[in-house]
């Protein structure tokens, strides 16, 4: 194969002439310096090496990585290589491919341990705690510089995201807590069944829903759908410079995009979970009509005593802090956004995982008070 | 002019647009083998969009496309990526994959369409890259280089294959004037050196009168192209004063009002 590539002459003294011929393109192989430099390993002497080239040679990059490699293999062993045999055309990409480049002060690139990973990414997990609350007091000063009617507030910009949080969830909000009550109402017959008391699935459903549930499903759909959003968008004007933008003019990035996204979720997610209340319930009471033939008015007058007022208030406070914790969520994932591809899709998982997370604990925390307060 | 030669891509009848809108209609032209080919215009003229449907992004409404003679548009899928292969495109911000290291980017067209070992992928990488200046940058991730650098990688990465036709969509767009100089010189010699056929879409002048020896003028009032030939030639022998104000910056309107 190797030897239809080169040929080698040593009719002159002290000199290596080298033919190269056929197909030399990248799609037939790369072809190693080894047969040149054993080629010179048994002729010592020569110091010097010229090339000819055959009619039918053709050539592309391929050929010029095995030149440059010649040329280096050369240098060690102080052989002089004459470039004038080959096409002009090589020529010009040796002499492009060996020109001497300016320093660039990049700095290197640092290979980190599996401990160094480690230890940076618990200071971060630190970190971005920190940075939530940080971001936590931004907004809560910007409320009340608005408060005190001192910001640029764009009331149009929070009609309409009041709309994308309310009216464009609605739909989604309404099956998957309809869904829920229905199999909650489903569950909870299993076990009351067997004592003939399948009335009290009102008193389940209605307590359950109400009290967390609700709340706890509309903001999961929340949190994928608006703040996994605010995440994207935020990200993407942060990768645009739009954010960056309203700095220069003198505009808290907080105030005029953050602030409004996050009173519009703050209002909107009570009011979703009253309706999801009304849905789940809703849910239940189908159920138990077409499944369990229990008396519809019944059913109503059963969830209107165990359903107290105090339950629907909580039911509020958890939605209420499930509002803030997924607009700061995304909003901070959206700030925080590197810049590149990668970035916007980080920051919108990284959005809705926080959040969910968030949902969860604050729940836990939010129990507990209620156990300990008695209510 | 001879006529036995064939033309590497001959643009017949073109229109081209969004939808029911029209962006440029009655396209005809060649572009010869080694030339530096100029599409010149002014901003959102329809440069850009003439581009895409010579690389095979968006069908043109009208018309075809032709590269060695094979018209593009009518080819199937496998026709289509097998002239696609034949050249290689410099996109405009330089589009190298962020998540991948700069050796890695020049890499993954050798890795899809050679069958060399990851050892010899790594020698042609470097060579590519020394080519373009960077020798030794492998490492690093796009994101920590300068414009500059990014388009020299970028580069880089469209030369991998030895393409016959390169494209380069704005190079010197975002560039200093220094770096888009050198980024001209190393499109001619990489012209001289690979042998390749070029084609630029661009409206810096400096780079039109240094590197360009063919071009099309596209005018947006008339939807349609108004000169073609040497930008030389035609900055001294175009009548139409559209053509003359844009090579000239506009200096055009000046003299005659001075006259």
């Amino acid at each position: 194969m190797s030897s239809e590539k080169l040929g080698f002459d040593f009719s002159t003294p002290k000199t290596l002439l080298i033919k190269l011929s056929g197909d030399w393109h990248i799609s037939t192989g790369l072809l190693g310096t080894g047969e040149v430099t054993s080629q010179l390993d048994s002729h010592p002497d020569v110091a010097q090496i010229n090339f000819s080239i055959s009619p039918d040679l053709k050539w592309d990059c391929g050929l010029i990585s095995f030149l440059l490699q010649l040329i280096k293999a050369c240098e060690q062993k102080k052989i002089q290589v004459t470039r004038d045999g080959l096409p002009p055309e090589a020529q010009k990409l040796l002499a492009l491919a060996l020109k001497v480049h300016e320093k660039t002060d990049l700095p290197p690139k640092e290979r980190k341990s599996f401990f160094d990973e480690i230890g940076e990414k618990a200071f971060q997990t630190g970190e971005s705690f920190g940075s939530a609350f940080n971001f936590l007091g931004d907004i809560t000063v910007s409320l009340g510089r608005l408060i005190l009617g001192k910001i640029f507030f764009r009331w149009d910009d929070f009609m309409f995201l009041v709309k994308r949080c309310g009216v464009d969830t609605l739909l989604l909000v309404s099956m998957i807590s309809l869904l829920v009550g229905m199999i909650l109402a489903f569950v909870a017959s299993i076990q009351l069944k067997m004592f003939g008391a399948q009335i009290y699935i009102a008193d389940i459903v209605g307590i359950a829903m109400v009290r967390v549930l609700s709340a706890v499903m509309t903001g999961i759909i929340v949190s994928g759908r608006i703040g996994a959003s605010f995440a994207a968008e935020l990200g993407m004007m942060e990768t645009n410079e739009e954010v960056d933008a309203l700095k220069t003019l003198g505009v808290s990035p907080v105030e005029f995009l953050v602030l409004p996204r996050v009173l519009a979720l703050v209002l909107m997610m009570p009011i979703l979970t009253i309706y999801a209340d009304l849905m789940a319930i809703l849910g239940g009471f189908l159920i138990s009509i077409w499944m369990f033939h229990l008396n519809g008015l019944e059913y109503l007058n059963h969830t209107q005593q165990a359903v107290k007022l105090s339950y629907v208030w909580i039911g509020l406070v958890h939605s209420f802090v499930f509002g803030v914790i997924i607009a700061i969520a995304g909003c901070l994932r959206g700030i925080e956004c590197k810049r590149n591809a990668a970035g916007v899709g980080n920051a919108t998982t990284s959005a809705v995982v926080t959040a969910i997370t968030g949902i969860v604990i604050a729940t836990a925390i939010i129990t507990f008070i209620c156990q300990v307060l008695g209510v | 002019m001879d006529a036995t030669i064939q033309p590497v891509i001959e643009v017949k009848d073109l229109e081209i647009g969004y939808d029911d809108f029209t962006v440029m209609k009655d396209l005809h032209f060649n572009v010869n083998k080694g030339d530096i080919f100029i599409v010149m215009g002014v901003s959102g003229c329809g440069k850009s969009t003439l581009l895409k449907s010579m690389i095979g992004l968006k069908a043109p409404s009208r018309g075809k496309v032709l590269f060695y003679g094979k018209s593009f548009w009518d080819q199937d899928e496998q026709g289509q990526k097998n002239i696609m292969r034949r050249f290689g495109v410099l996109y405009q911000s330089g589009a190298l994959w962020s998540s991948l290291t700069v050796g890695e980017n020049v890499a993954l067209p050798l890795q899809l369409y050679t069958k060399l070992s990851s050892q010899q992928i790594q020698e042609i990488v470097a060579l590519k890259l020394s080519l373009v200046g960077l020798r030794g940058h492998e490492d690093y991730f796009p994101s920590g280089m300068s414009g500059g650098m990014c388009k020299r990688v970028s580069l880089a990465r469209a030369i991998a294959l030895d393409p016959e036709i390169i494209f380069f969509d704005e190079p010197s767009a975002g560039l200093d004037p220094i770096n888009a100089r050198k980024l001209d010189d190393l499109i001619l010699e990489l012209r001289d050196g690979l042998g390749a056929t070029i084609v630029v879409v661009t409206h810096e002048l400096a780079s039109i009168f240094a590197i360009g020896n063919n071009s099309v003028f596209l005018d947006e009032t008339s939807k349609t192209m108004i000169a073609t030939g040497d930008p030389k030639v035609l900055l001294a022998n175009s009548k139409d004063p559209r053509v003359m104000q844009f090579l000239t910056r506009g200096r055009s309107d000046d003299e005659q009002k001075r006259q």
